[in-house]
């Protein structure tokens, strides 16, 4: 493992995170907006997660190659359906942190002259930072998963080096178990650095006062 | 962005591609589905049994719920590496690869399903003399099998979505023809792309549709659930 950091694996795992970290970055977005409009029109709630549901039934080796026509092989290809697949992780999350205040902690907010914009920046918000963390902490863990996959389009992320060996005749293990021992190894990294983001964006739950 | 007559000829191309093919993918297809239908049915078998138990026991939680949080880490072709090491090429070392990633949702929504089962319910159960088999066989069963079959669904379709990468291990199904643009052109691989594609929504259909079958028409509320469970119910 030693001998190929430099040249193979050290590239490969940072594309890999870019590759994660522009996706999760881009579904949250996307899942964030999505959940802002379920959270004030709720009949289209339901709707969205089912559509988000169904994107997330699209297998990812068809979903690459179905790209390819219109976006060639590159970074889009491989970014479209990691943001698609994120979405079914993070907006029910979203949606369930934003639903998360109690009644009486809603009432004592208007009750003392808070406007909606007002209610979500300081009262819906805060209090959905805990759910909103548990669905980032689920779909990074997945992206990096996924992203994987994207080594049967070329040259991209740590997928790449168990795809080359499996194609010999007669499989390298060192590069299929190091490459796979990075791979979860940055899941769990990743999971854990949002977690205690999480901790420390919420200092309340600590104390168990909220 | 380039929606132009030389994409749209490349999707004509492959939907002739199908036309041509049609017993040559559906014998692709099947495969896919053996292969997806023999590792589900390994999870099944494994992870059944012990997900109700512990759920009727109320034991080893963090077992139970660890299992799906460690399978969403754990990639596809990670796992069919490194079982292609052990159990050499061909279906078999597929069939357990896939049959691991299927075992976390299956474990963890079993137990969570027997696990939450409504306490006063239990407890009315017990009071009016049921033993523990009595009380899993006719209470905590049924009002659990909803949740069981999300699981079942959500393994189905990631195994279904998942096979066509064991073509790389030698796996077969319509992930050959995608991983083999060389002998299949760039509209074979578009066109069992697009199979793919519809295999795994069919799938998908017929579980929900199954999902709803099972469940007492009083439970039939939120049967569409989304895919994965949220963050409270992990």
């Amino acid at each position: 493992m030693h001998d190929h950091w430099g040249d193979t694996l050290e590239p490969r795992l940072v594309e890999h995170i870019e590759l994660t970290l522009i996706a999760v970055g881009i579904g949250f977005a996307i899942a964030f907006a999505l959940a802002l409009l379920a959270h004030r029109y709720r009949p289209v709630e339901h709707p969205i997660g089912v559509v988000a549901a169904l994107l997330f039934t699209i297998p990812s080796l068809a979903a690459f190659q179905l790209l390819v026509p219109f976006f060639g092989l590159g970074k889009t290809t491989i970014e479209i359906p990691l943001v698609a697949y994120s979405l079914v992780l993070l907006y029910p999350n979203i949606v369930a942190g934003l639903r998360a205040a109690p009644p009486d902690v809603l009432e004592a907010a208007r009750g003392m002259g808070f406007g909606p914009r007002q209610l979500l920046l300081r009262v819906e918000l805060p209090l959905a930072v805990p759910s909103i963390v548990g669905g980032l902490r689920l779909a990074v863990v997945s992206t990096v998963s996924i992203a994987t996959i994207a080594a049967f389009l070329g040259e991209q992320g740590l997928g790449y080096p168990i795809f080359l060996a499996l194609k010999e005749p007669t499989p390298f293990r060192t590069e299929i178990y190091a490459a796979g021992v990075l791979v979860v190894a940055l899941a769990l990294a990743l999971d854990a650095t949002l977690a205690l983001a999480g901790r420390a964006l919420v200092p309340w739950a600590r104390k168990g006062l909220a | 962005m380039i929606f132009d007559t030389a994409n749209a000829h490349t999707f004509v191309e492959a939907f002739r591609f199908i036309e041509h093919h049609p017993g040559f993918l559906a014998t692709k297809a099947v495969e896919q589905l053996e292969l997806a239908g023999a590792a589900l049915g390994l999870a099944l078998l494994v992870a059944l049994p012990i997900g109700i138990a512990l759920g009727h026991l109320h034991r080893a939680s963090g077992v139970a719920i660890g299992a799906s949080i460690v399978g969403r880490a754990l990639p596809s072709l990670v796992l069919i590496g490194v079982f292609l090491t052990a159990l050499g090429i061909g279906f078999v070392n597929n069939m357990v690869a896939l049959a691991v990633l299927a075992t976390g949702p299956v474990l963890t929504n079993a137990y969570l399903a027997v696990e939450r089962v409504d306490r006063d319910v239990v407890e009315a159960a017990r009071g009016m003399g049921m033993s523990g088999r009595q009380l899993l066989r006719r209470v905590e069963l049924p009002l659990a099998t909803p949740l069981i079959f999300t699981g079942i669904r959500i393994a189905a379709v990631t195994v279904v979505a998942t096979a066509p990468i064991a073509a790389v291990a030698g796996g077969g199904g319509l992930g050959d023809v995608i991983v083999n643009q060389a002998s299949y052109r760039l509209a074979g691989v578009i066109g069992a792309s697009l199979l793919v594609m519809a295999l795994s929504a069919l799938v998908w259909l017929a579980l929900v549709a199954a999902e709803i079958a099972v469940t007492p028409r009083a439970l039939r509320t939120n049967v569409v659930q989304v895919v994965e469970p949220r963050e409270g119910a992990l």
